[in-house]
């Protein structure tokens, strides 16, 4: 397969080093908490904090807080507040990519989940509770069909969640007649505008959210079911997991953090936009995923590494604003950047960027030796 | 008696039999030739795309980036044809290879670098939306003699039917591909690896080459869609085509392909198309269905199939 491709790139140098290398890294990745589990921490933060940076050399203020009417203003805290919905989002697309599965229909789901809450702000007598409950159980109810039909009808997760994600946006469109839905409900706006002790809520709902599903994975054995079944579910299903309701459950939790970035999204504009709510969202939410290391086939995951990918992709985005470049260069700065993440998460990439830095060493050093 | 092979392919085509004659039922005019020529006319740029799709699909893929490609090249052949005072066809002549090149470079990445091809194609997705929007965040309206030349040109047939360039021009590349998928040894290979890859590399098949071909083919109809679409609508525009990729999925899907490769026509996806088509004329005839019922249906639709498949494919895994 790659034979070819090692042959050209490493033609002369010393193969029977690089391969032991090659082997002792294999093994690394499969001793889990390994002495070198930290290193998957290394690369996405040290990511963010280039970033970070780099926004500092741009903008001298960048890390400067202010506390005004009991909130703290600054670029900083803008960007946790932005990244929310996407952050929410990757919490649940990791769990599902852990699984081995994927989740298209999120973006669709937080238009569902917006709509319903808008639509039931309207209906007198009703309080704000009631409605984050139902919209809490609309997003639960569209991540059991996604679950359902890839746990218990063996569809390919792509394909199940694709018929949510096309007849999402229509049902969503459904529920608002067509029109964009908009409320007055001071108490319902806080869950997108509001703060405590000094915070914006998206945030707080992030934090809330990220602490509730790692105590759930790390302190059961939940977390070791996802993983087993994602690194191989006939042989979990051997081992006793039951992984057909550890798939239903992972979705419903995607629908779930879905509609809780949906209500912060509707909140946020104080209405309901069937077609532009979460628009593109899922994919920034695999993005975060990816970004954070997590293996796409599954059995790898971590959610603290996909908030940091979730920022990631919002630094880089308040980045391209705060430089001065037009925000037209967003998608194209995003895509490069995306394709040197996959680059360097593909061992033969990184094998053959070793063998360019060790040939150039060999040159400057023989250019050296020559010199003498 | 039918085979089981061919059952999707029949059910979508009498699916689609039926809406069109529940169409003509409904409302006078809808059974023309004209609304056929029609839907030619509408989802030529889909159905091309479409048909790209379906290779990758087949061969176990799947490309989001057609959608991408489709508003990239609009944008470019505006620039050139506009700003650069290109001729059209010297435009096409530049972006049918750049489009394919673009291909094949997603190509190399999922086969030499061994990464998937969903997240690599949504990478290509990001890299042609990002750099039409750079290229241009106006629509580009595109004014040329040949445009006008090649809007007036067409196929006059009885009843008010009008074949237009674009039509034909699909039925063009539909025979081509369809000759290439069942008579050539490269749709062979096409099947073969979707069907398993490690035995279709243990058969001799050079799977790299393939791979990359596929890519590259997909992303080339999408190039053309993209011209094709800049004739449909008069210009290039960087938020052109934005969703193309579902539609062509589910069209495949709905052609009875079976989206873990192996398996599937290029008739079929053709029908898909056209099915997703009448739908959407019913609902325009109709008028007081709104639009998002388009989305619904063709939801339910692709339920439809996704289910049929299943239980096809189990019964077909059970008895042999």
């Amino acid at each position: 397969m790659s034979k070819s491709a090692e042959v050209l790139q490493q033609p002369s140098v010393a193969v029977p080093e690089k391969t032991e290398e090659m082997i002792d890294k294999k093994t690394s990745r499969y001793q889990a908490g390994s002495e070198k589990a930290w290193l998957r921490y290394l690369w996405p933060v040290a990511a963010l904090v280039l970033l970070l940076v780099v926004n500092l050399f741009i903008d001298s203020s960048f890390f400067h807080l202010t506390f005004q009417d009991d909130r703290f203003y600054g670029s900083l805290i803008d960007i946790l507040n932005r990244a929310a919905p996407v952050a929410l989002l990757a919490i649940g697309m990791s769990l599902v990519i852990a699984t081995g599965g994927i989740d298209l229909s999120v973006g669709a789901v937080m238009a569902i989940a917006g709509a319903a809450c808008a639509n039931l702000l309207l209906v007198p007598d009703l309080s704000v509770f009631t409605v984050v409950i139902i919209g809490l159980l609309v997003g639960i109810l569209a991540g059991c069909v996604n679950g359902g039909l890839v746990a218990y009808l063996g569809i390919q997760p792509i394909v199940a969640t694709l018929l949510l994600m096309v007849a999402g946006r229509g049902i969503a469109q459904l529920i608002n007649q067509g029109q964009i839905v908009t409320f007055q409900s001071p108490g319902f706006a806080a869950i997108g505008t509001g703060q405590w002790l000094g915070l914006p809520m998206p945030i707080w709902i992030v934090i809330a959210m990220l602490i509730a599903t790692q105590l759930l994975l790390r302190k059961t054995a939940l977390g070791l079911f996802i993983e087993a079944v994602g690194c191989n579910a006939k042989a979990s299903r051997y081992m006793g997991i039951n992984d057909k309701s550890i798939k239903l459950f992972v979705y419903a939790v995607a629908g779930l953090c879905a509609a809780l970035a949906g209500m912060i999204s509707a909140a946020d504009i104080q209405g309901s936009d069937a077609n532009n709510a979460g628009l593109w969202l899922e994919l920034d939410a695999i993005l975060a995923v990816v970004i954070g290391g997590a293996a796409l086939t599954g059995g790898r995951f971590s959610l603290i590494l996909s908030i940091v990918g979730a920022l990631i992709i919002q630094t880089l985005a308040t980045t391209i604003i705060v430089s001065g470049l037009p925000a037209k260069f967003n998608l194209l700065i995003k895509a490069v950047v995306i394709l040197l993440v996959l680059l360097l998460q593909s061992e033969l990439f990184r094998n053959q960027l070793k063998a360019l830095f060790s040939f150039f060493k060999n040159v400057s050093s023989s250019e050296k030796g020559s010199a003498k | 008696m039918i085979s089981r092979r061919f059952l999707p392919l029949w059910i979508t085509a009498s699916l689609l039999v039926l809406m069109f004659a529940f169409g003509a039922t409904q409302f006078e005019g809808f059974a023309s030739v004209r609304v056929v020529t029609n839907l030619f006319r509408d989802n030529a740029f889909l159905l091309i795309t479409a048909l790209g799709m379906t290779l990758v699909i087949i061969s176990g893929g799947i490309d989001l980036s057609v959608g991408s490609v489709i508003a990239l090249s609009g944008v470019i052949a505006g620039l050139l044809i506009t700003q650069y005072g290109w001729h059209p066809l010297a435009a096409f002549a530049l972006l049918v290879p750049l489009g394919t090149l673009f291909g094949a470079g997603m190509g190399v990445m999922i086969h030499v670098y061994k990464l998937q091809p969903f997240i690599v194609t949504l990478a290509g997705m990001f890299l042609a939306r990002g750099l039409a929007t750079t290229l241009s965040e106006e629509s580009i309206a595109i004014d040329h003699p040949f445009y006008d030349a090649v809007a007036d040109f067409g196929i006059a047939l009885p009843d008010n039917g009008w074949l237009d360039a674009s039509a034909l021009l699909f039925i063009f590349i539909f025979i081509l591909i369809a000759v290439m998928m069942h008579f050539s040894r490269f749709g062979t290979n096409v099947y073969a690896l979707g069907g398993n890859a490690q035995s279709a590399k243990l058969m001799g098949i050079n799977v790299g080459r393939s791979t990359i071909a596929i890519y590259a083919m997909s992303s080339a109809l999408a190039t053309i869609a993209g011209i094709v679409f800049s004739f449909y609508t008069f210009s290039g525009y960087a938020l052109g085509g934005i969703g193309v990729e579902l539609d062509a999925i589910a069209a495949v899907v709905i052609g009875g392909t079976l989206l873990t490769g192996g398996s599937g026509y290029v008739l079929g996806t053709v029908l898909g198309v056209f099915l997703m088509g009448v739908i959407q004329t019913y609902i325009t005839f109709d008028g007081t269905l709104s639009s998002w019922w388009t989305k619904i249906v063709i939801g339910l639709l692709l339920f439809f199939f996704i289910i049929l498949q299943k239980v096809l494919n189990g019964r077909t895994a059970s008895h042999g």
